[in-house]
């Protein structure tokens, strides 16, 4: 029922895309950001959430159909539907199904909850599609609590020594779910133009967001003292970051659990906070499916496909996808160093 | 350990300097007087010798994880760090019971006796008394290389901020070998321990390289110029009767030595002189390969003394009749140096010392020249001291220079990529390349430094799309990539295919403007190997 082609993940019954990375008629898009929006599709189908920012970043003028979760629509007699992934706001698993057939296509996404993205919902299927950003029994996520608690706790000690505290943060989803949790009381927050524009489809669209101030032509460099910025890696050794002097850089990522990566990218600290599953989650998601194939795309494809099999008994495949923009297998390491700003690849 | 374990963590998340100092000093301000002393043992390389085997830590970390083998060696590759993969892999914990750092080190020197059940009882249960960060410090005291980013400079600058004392006395307490069991810093640092003091060397002084044209240092005259030999850096030591001869990786080699034993009866009491451990026969040196393989032997034969036998080309007298001379200036220092070399040469024919010739040089284009030479004395340059400095202790600017030939260099092409270590783990940063010998490539020197970050990069996506065969955490790749590989000095070996071993081989730069087919070939390396590959006594 779902193949996969030099174009994407394909439905031919329904005649429609999922994440296609080349210009097809018809696409769902899983979530917005740019390894799995594309431009030139014909039209659009997404959840409601992700729609605006695809118009802010694809294009006004696209023509695109959104979906609240768990709306269906039939194309074709292939039943349609969108669950929540809890990767960023608006994230969503595709549910498809077709003569009692049931595939679900879960782009990215993760179990816990980040406190702004609506939580992952387990959806019953007989084939599973699943990333495997961190599939390695290496990377097994801190309590959330626990990191919001070590960056408010890092921002009060660098306000104390007179630094400001620069966040190096993805601007769709990191940004906005970093600052949901920062302590309000500690100091002023200032964002990244890149961060504060999609802050504002955040605002327009779902809630409020902590007060926080873009720096731009306007503001006095000089004022900007003991203050937390967030910015997205792209600004990171840019002339931008300099005016922000003296500073103590933290990035955000699921690779910062190991010290190789941390030491490499050079920031002071590194908390590992993750919009993709780790290790436990991404067993606990596949097993909760009931799926007995399951397809592995970008990440350490081979060694979790290998695991699936050997260990649940699983038929479990990898497949290519152009997710991690690279067609190597077991090697998700380009995305932490190339692939700037988005842990989850270009 | 609660305490040591924060001390790590800030001392990993921070690259100043000063921060690091500070977070030694407030620790030494609250712990307790034997952790404090292995802290500091830890950190400048005095382990303890490892007790547990590698197999033995995935054996049973993989009973504890439930994890099979094949994906803790995956996990390996990706971390390349052994202590912390286990770490990683190990379910962790939260316990409140704090135990001592000094506690856990003497266990786990004492598990040498015990049986294998006893040893995995211990290291198991103690892999679920940590959290995270812990388990991954306990890890590293297991298998050793404790290395945390902390410089002997950065723990005397520590210890002498917070027991108020000069820095160079702590240098000098700190060096050599020592006991941390039983033992206090307050002890050694006052010099009451007593235990080691006769065998103590003093912190070696080291230069950099030059980074200027020889001119800008000003009058030639004001500076002592000398070859820079390829051998080993020592130290020669003669207290109470007694000889030691340290290297400058502070170990302790008077056993290897035996050409020095004799010197306790040439040599007045009291002498410690500087300089550098060398093979020579028939009056000429010897290629540093020789010295090498008398090095690892354990046990020195009658052969071995005969084929690479060992002199020590003397530079520097650090201290005299039992009093540090440091502070006086090279020129004086040179004078009594010279006095103890010829003196006891004049008693004893066969000495195993000789006073490392001073290069007459008057201007600085003559001390150009000289360096040209240094290939055909098998040096690998000069040495620029000024005149009237003073012996100092590590690696400092302004009194000494180092001024290395260039390196020789060829063009090969890349084989095989490795996955790096630590700060380079999960990158193919690990090198091997080849030359041509008619169509085919052969491999001749693995290399991993000397690219930027940003090439670091580009290769190792490059890599990734040109994998023709995985083999574990090695990937061969069409032979596509140039490289040009800098060494300092070449032998002959049957042990590699290419007959040659190439000495500190590294990446000089990526030559993007060449195809494979314009490397270098197998006959450009045995020509460098004919023109500075053979001692000259052969």
């Amino acid at each position: 029922m779902v193949t996969f082609d030099n174009c994407g993940i394909y439905c031919a019954q329904a005649g429609i895309y999922i994440d296609p990375w080349k210009p097809v008629d018809k696409a769902i898009i899983t979530h917005a950001h740019s390894d799995h929006a594309h431009a030139g599709m014909g039209t659009y189908i997404a959840h409601e959430h992700a729609i605006p920012v695809m118009r802010f970043r694809l294009g006004a003028d696209i023509r695109a159909q959104s979906l609240a979760y768990d709306e269906m629509i039939t194309i074709n007699g292939v039943k349609i539907s969108l669950h929540p992934a809890g990767h960023i706001w608006g994230s969503s698993q595709v549910r498809l199904e077709y003569k009692g057939e049931i595939w679900v296509v879960s782009g990215d996404y993760k179990l816990r909850h980040d406190g702004i993205s609506t939580p992952f919902e387990p959806v019953k299927c007989h084939s599973f599609i699943t990333e495997s950003t961190f599939g390695l029994p290496i990377y097994n996520f801190p309590p959330i609590e626990e990191v919001h608690g070590d960056i408010n706790d890092w921002w009060t000690k660098n306000k104390e020594e007179g630094k400001n505290s620069i966040i190096a943060a993805y601007s769709l989803g990191k940004a906005q779910r970093v600052l949901t949790h920062l302590d309000t009381s500690i100091g002023n927050i200032y964002t990244h133009g890149a961060v504060d524009n999609i802050n504002k489809i955040y605002i327009d669209t779902i809630g409020t967001l902590p007060h926080t101030q873009r720096i731009d032509s306007s503001v006095n460099r000089k004022e900007i003292k003991g203050a937390m910025i967030i910015a997205p890696p792209s600004a990171l050794d840019t002339p931008w970051m300099r005016t922000l002097q003296p500073y103590k850089l933290g990035i955000c990522s699921g690779w910062m659990q190991l010290r190789g990566t941390r030491r490499r990218r050079g920031a002071d600290r590194g908390f590992v906070l993750s919009d993709h599953a780790d290790w436990d989650q991404l067993n606990t998601a596949v097993k909760e499916t009931g799926a007995e194939r399951i397809y592995v795309t970008h990440g350490y494809k081979s060694i979790y496909a290998k695991w699936l099999s050997t260990n649940y008994g699983l038929d479990a495949t990898e497949v290519e996808t152009l997710y991690t923009g690279e067609s190597e297998d077991n090697n998700t390491d380009t995305q932490t160093k190339l692939a700037q700003d988005n842990e989850s690849i270009q | 350990m609660r305490a040591f374990s924060e001390l790590f963590t800030n001392i990993d998340q921070t690259a100043s300097t000063n921060e690091k100092i500070d977070a030694l000093v407030s620790y030494f301000a609250t712990a307790d007087e034997q952790d404090a002393i292995w802290c500091v043992a830890l950190l400048s390389g005095r382990a303890p010798r490892r007790t547990v085997k590698t197999s033995e830590l995935w054996e049973w970390s993989g009973e504890l994880s439930g994890l099979p083998v094949w994906l803790q060696a995956e996990s390996y590759h990706i971390v390349g760090d052994l202590a912390e993969t286990i770490s990683l892999l190990l379910p962790s914990h939260h316990t409140n019971h704090d135990y001592s750092l000094h506690q856990i080190i003497h266990d786990l020197i004492d598990l040498k006796g015990k049986d294998d059940a006893e040893r995995k009882k211990y290291i198991t249960h103690m892999w679920q008394q940590f959290n995270k960060q812990e388990l991954f410090v306990f890890n590293k005291f297991i298998t050793g290389g404790f290395r945390m980013g902390v410089s002997d400079k950065i723990i005397i600058k520590a210890l002498a901020k917070h027991y108020n004392i000069d820095e160079n006395i702590v240098a000098h307490r700190l060096s050599g070998g020592w006991e941390a069991r039983g033992n206090t810093l307050n002890a050694l640092l006052s010099n009451e321990d007593g235990t080691t003091d006769i065998s103590r060397p003093y912190p070696f002084y080291l230069a950099y390289p030059l980074e200027t044209a020889p001119e800008e240092l000003g009058d030639v005259s004001e500076w002592q110029i000398e070859r820079k030999y390829d051998g080993i850096r020592g130290q020669i030591i003669i207290r109470n009767n007694t000889l030691f001869v340290w290297s400058r990786g502070e170990d302790l080699m008077t056993e290897k030595f035996v050409e020095f034993h004799n010197l306790v009866n040439m040599l007045p009491d009291g002498i410690v002189i500087d300089g550098e451990i060398l093979p020579m026969k028939d009056g000429i040196y010897l290629p540093f390969h020789v010295m090498q393989t008398r090095i690892g032997r354990k046990n020195v034969t009658k052969k071995t003394l005969q084929d690479a036998p060992l002199v020590m080309v003397c530079y520097d007298i650090l201290e005299h009749d039992g009093v540090d001379v440091r502070h006086l200036s090279m020129q004086e220092r040179r004078a009594i140096l010279e006095n103890v070399i010829n003196d006891a040469r004049s008693r004893n024919n066969n000495l195993p010392l000789l006073l490392s010739p001073v290069l007459e040089c008057n201007t600085w284009q003559e001390v150009t020249e000289e360096r040209t030479r240094s290939r055909d004395n098998h040096c690998e340059g000069l040495m620029l001291k000024k005149k009237d400095s003073e012996y100092k202790t590590g690696r400092r600017r302004g009194d000494w220079w180092k001024w290395k030939v260039d390196p020789l260099s060829i063009d090969g092409v890349m084989l095989y990529a490795q996955r790096g270590h630590g700060r380079r783990a999960d990158l193919y940063t690990d090198f091997t390349f080849a030359v041509w010998d008619g169509d085919e490539l052969v491999p001749f020197c693995k290399a991993y430094s000397g690219l930027t970050d940003k090439e670091m990069l580009q290769v190792d996506a490059w890599i990734k799309k040109n994998t023709l065969d995985k083999f574990g955490p090695v990937r061969s790749v069409t032979p596509t990539l140039v490289f040009e590989i800098g060494f300092e000095g070449i032998n002959p070996s049957p042990r590699h295919k290419s007959g040659v071993a190439l000495r500190f081989p590294r990446i000089l730069r990526w030559r993007q403007d060449k195809t494979a087919k314009e490397a270098n070939t197998k006959a450009d390396l045995m020509e460098l190997l004919n023109i500075y590959g053979i001692g000259k006594s052969e």
